[in-house]
């Protein structure tokens, strides 16, 4: 006797609990099991491509705050370090030092949040997501201190940064840098062996090698999927050739992997702020003169770097006037988002949840 | 998928729990205890001082949103010289960027100190002339005036209320300082052509 | 036994009533601090001293709230659900003793008339989750309908050893045997009767019915007001519910020294609640598959093993099963436990479609 079951479509999203903002995913179901998925995107569109013609170099970097936003500074490093290279403007040591340091405590603070947030796709009662919330909380503070605000810093400029980082800053890192090991230590206990999570990620949601390369997948998806690039070794940009830091891969590219592969790039951006503060000169200029309003030659120009999703590239092609011709972005999370049907179909909806989350999307940067 | 620890992992996890019952909890009980924010707080609203400002109308062109707001004419008494008739500010709009207050070759703009400014009504968010100026409620921050930083008190900051662990390294320690090395000899952080 | 008086029913009947709802706030305050204070939070502390007053507050809050009732619901069925599902976790207090004979009605099937009634309050789950005509109530009635029936085998299988010491399936005669608590001649049979239990009232970490991550709310997403705060209530009722049935069978009841014996049953209903908040605040949720399989392939045979050593160890040693069982049992348990370990695998992961 075989019965008569139907499939039928559910809608996940755009306002679900674990969509990670108004992302939707259109999934045939046949009981549990997603047969077809998809996507849909563009709840959030704000046109910010189009904006950032309408707007000065400087005024552009609001904007790249918006992308992702929790990863601001990552953002508005990789924005200017365009402008950088577009008007070849060159920036002084200290600033550049700085910079390095806030881009990997925010790589951190990131990753924090797209490791806890996995855990509560997977079902864990908000423990895991409020130890990292906690933990980001410290990071959070080092960048309202130097910059004034939480979350949309704008604190990075064309030529170096808004000012220089006040007295209390480097006793603070020096606290958080020494704290941090400990936390991830504590993590790594919590969670690191939990039976749940493993039987709930290990092999689960597989990207393999071929297609993450072929959906042009970037940042930590990528290296869970056994690929050793990182645009930081790979086209070392900034100072990030004067670092020793590993790129930590992962093997199978299921969501364990990139899990894994983000708890150890923690601990190697750690690394690098170590360093970066051994390093650092004491003293200096943390800003290039730069006009106010920065008039690039004509040209264009594709400048990449890693944020903590992946390869965040702006593409910005000048006419020489104070506003980019055009501005394109090409976001980690869009292009992570696209081997997603592949790796959903044929696994269960509670599944589903956890590849999304794994993939670690931030709806700001999807949409734009 | 087996379980390859016997438990262990599970049981790891509940000690890490466990633990934290007699932790402090981080949170703050906000209307009685409130943090100090940072100095460099950029709060929704913009302090102006009506003496230094010059109505060059900088921070009205550098506001990316456009909710700065500027009429000015020709002072009849001195006609080489500009006065303000308006100055508005939509906070509504503002995002707190800071761009005006970095722009501002007068220093003449600051960034509110204030974190509280919620209002009932949209009209409200806008804030025009003597409203704008500094005064009690609307101290200005030291945002992008480093001279001002000295005038506030020291940010609260989260790892200092750890105390689970020793405080590591007190602040004055040689180890903060950074290294007394001259950097090093590379050329002036190359932007990759 | 008492007499069966109408008094005695009365009495018993408000005490019970006072006692569970009494109990849920506690639960609800105690699970929410708990689970605060392990997650580096505070809870709520403002209404009243120390936040006592939360769940009145929360009461409060919920029944004002309007009750709405989806076009496409089957109204009659979807009124029914949660009264359907909230009786039954009542009816389980009848049989447990909160004292020497201190109970509504010792029956003699005891602890199968518990076993039969908690499996009721699934079809009230299963009406709410069909009638409101949501895709999601309906997985996650669905998830709830296939939990129960593969769990209440090892649930009630993982007792039977308790019954074959005690020698009856009357509550009372059970708390009377336990000189030695359960718990610790039947270790095995405690840790699957509890991780069973957990899994059939849906408790972390096998809450699939209301996976707020998946399903959102599982089959109370269209409920509002009155009706939500009746399947609140019946979620922790059945806590309540599973925690008295774990001090009762496992835990020996309201005995214990120096302290009267009502709050030896409460102390100990509130401990292995605690418990519970525990592992929710540390585990992630499983899968339904893995949930079929943790059933099937782990508890089912593990109780029937335990049945069975049980059952020989009865045999062998019929009046002296003692303290000395104890260290035996354990080793048993971690025995069987790491060898279950090896063989024991999870789900079946991705199907090919």
């Amino acid at each position: 006797m075989s019965l008569n079951t139907e499939q039928f479509i559910l809608n996940i999203g755009p306002s679900h609990p674990s969509t990670h903002g108004v992302f939707r995913m259109k999934a045939t179901m046949d009981g549990e099991v997603i047969v077809e998925l998809e996507p849909v995107f563009g709840y959030l569109h704000r046109g910010i491509e189009k904006l950032a013609e309408q707007r000065t170099y400087t005024g552009i970097i609001p904007l790249t705050d918006r992308l992702d936003y929790l990863s601001a500074m990552s953002n508005n490093l990789a924005h200017c370090i365009a402008v950088e290279k577009l008007a070849g403007i060159q920036v002084p040591e200290r600033a550049e030092y700085l910079r390095v340091i806030l881009a990997e405590l925010q790589r951190i603070a990131s990753h924090l949040i797209a490791a806890g947030a996995l855990l509560n796709d997977c079902g864990a009662f908000m423990t895991p997501i409020l130890y990292m919330l906690r933990e980001r909380e410290k990071i959070l503070d080092l960048f309202e201190m130097v910059s004034g605000q939480r979350l949309t810093y704008s604190y990075i400029r064309p030529g170096g940064l808004a000012q220089d980082v006040p007295a209390e800053f480097l006793p603070a890192l020096q606290k958080v840098v020494t704290d941090l090991p400990h936390f991830f230590d504590e993590y790594d206990q919590l969670l690191k062996e939990n039976e749940i999570l493993l039987a709930r990620s290990k092999g689960v949601g597989i990207l393999t090698r071929e297609m993450a390369i072929n959906t042009s997948a970037s940042g930590p998806v990528l290296r869970a999927s056994g690929i050793k690039w990182d645009i930081r070794k790979a086209d070392p940009y900034s100072i990030y050739d004067r670092f020793q830091f590993e790129v930590p891969t992962g093997k199978a590219g299921d969501c364990y992997d990139r899990y894994w592969v983000r708890m150890l790039e923690m601990r190697q951006s750690l690394r690098i702020v170590e360093q970066a503060i051994q390093q650092m000169p004491a003293a200096g200029d943390i800003q290039t003169k730069v006009p106010a309003l920065i008039r690039p030659p004509v040209g264009e120009i594709y400048s990449r770097t890693e944020v903590p999703k992946g390869e965040l590239g702006f593409y910005i092609v000048s006419d020489n006037s104070i506003a980019p011709y055009r501005y394109h972005i090409r976001g980690p999370s869009l292009l992570n988002l696209t081997a997603l049907r592949d790796m959903i179909v044929g696994w269960k909806i509670a599944d589903a949840i956890l590849i999304f989350g794994s993939i670690d999307i931030c709806m700001g940067e999807v949409d734009r | 998928m087996k379980f390859e620890r016997y438990g262990v992992g599970l049981v790891k996890g509940l000690l890490v729990t466990f633990k934290h019952l007699f932790r402090h909890p981080i949170t703050t009980q906000y209307p009685e205890q409130r943090l100090v924010p940072s100095r460099r707080t950029r709060g929704n609203e913009l302090v102006w001082n009506n003496v230094k400002c010059v109505v060059c109308t900088t921070c009205a062109k550098t506001c990316p949103q456009g909710a700065i707001n500027m009429e000015t004419e020709v002072d009849p008494a001195n006609p080489g010289k500009r006065i303000i008739t308006r100055f508005e500010v939509d906070t509504g709009y503002c995002i707190s960027c800071g761009l005006c207050v970095e722009s501002c070759l007068y220093n003449a703009l600051h960034m509110g100190y204030a974190y509280e400014r919620a209002q009932y009504r949209r009209q409200d968010l806008i804030q025009s002339n003597d409203g704008l100026l500094a005064s009690e409620t609307r101290k200005a921050s030291a945002f992008m005036h480093t001279d001002m930083e000295k005038d506030f008190p020291e940010q609260t900051l989260l790892i200092d209320r750890n105390k689970k662990k020793a405080v590591i390294k007190p602040s004055g320690d040689a180890n903060i300082e950074p290294a007394a090395a001259p950097p090093p000899e590379s050329t002036p952080a190359a932007p990759a052509s | 036994m008492t007499e069966f008086t109408w008094l005695h029913w009365l009495l018993f009947t408000v005490i019970i009533l006072a006692f569970v709802i009494i109990m849920v706030m506690v639960f609800i305050y105690l699970e929410r601090r708990l689970l605060a204070r392990m997650q580096a939070r505070l809870g709520p502390n403002r209404t009243g001293p120390f936040g006592l007053l939360q769940p009145v507050a929360d009461a409060v809050k919920v029944l004002l709230k309007e009750d709405i009732i989806p076009d496409e619901a089957d109204k009659l069925v979807y009124w029914l659900a949660p009264v359907v599902a909230f009786f039954p976790v009542l009816l389980v207090f009848a049989v447990i003793p909160f004292q020497n004979g201190g109970l509504l009605a010792d029956l003699n099937i005891g602890f199968l008339f518990v076993m039969a009634v908690t499996s009721i309050s699934t079809i009230g789950v299963f009406m709410a989750g069909w009638s409101s005509s949501n895709k999601y109530s309906l997985l996650g009635a669905m998830r709830n309908v296939a939990a129960l029936v593969s769990y209440e085998i090892p649930l009630l299988l993982s007792t039977v050893g308790v019954i074959i010491i005690s020698g009856s399936l009357s509550m009372q005669q059970i708390v009377a045997a336990q000189d030695i608590p359960f718990i610790l001649t039947q270790p095995l049979g405690f840790l699957l009767f509890f991780i069973g239990g957990c899994a059939e009232i849906n408790r972390s970490p096998f809450d699939l019915l209301e996976a707020d991550s998946e399903l959102v709310a599982g089959h109370h997403t269209e409920y509002s007001g009155m009706k939500f705060a009746m399947f609140y209530l019946v979620e922790y009722a059945e806590a309540l519910a599973l925690s008295a049935i774990i001090t009762t069978v496992f835990l020996s009841g309201w005995r214990g020294p120096l302290l009267p014996p009502w709050l030896w049953f409460v102390l100990k209903i509130v401990a292995v609640f605690g418990l519970m908040i525990w592992t929710r605040a540390t585990f992630p949720r499983v899968r339904i598959d893995q949930l079929m399989a943790l059933a099937w392939k782990f508890l089912f045979p593990l109780s029937v093993i335990n049945l069975l050593i049980t059952a020989v160890e009865v045999l062998l040693l019929k009046d002296s099963y003692s303290w000395v069982l104890v260290p035996i049992n354990l080793a048993i348990m971690s025995i069987l436990i790491l060898l279950w370990a090896k063989l024991f695998k999870l789900g079946w992961g991705k199907i090919e479609v």
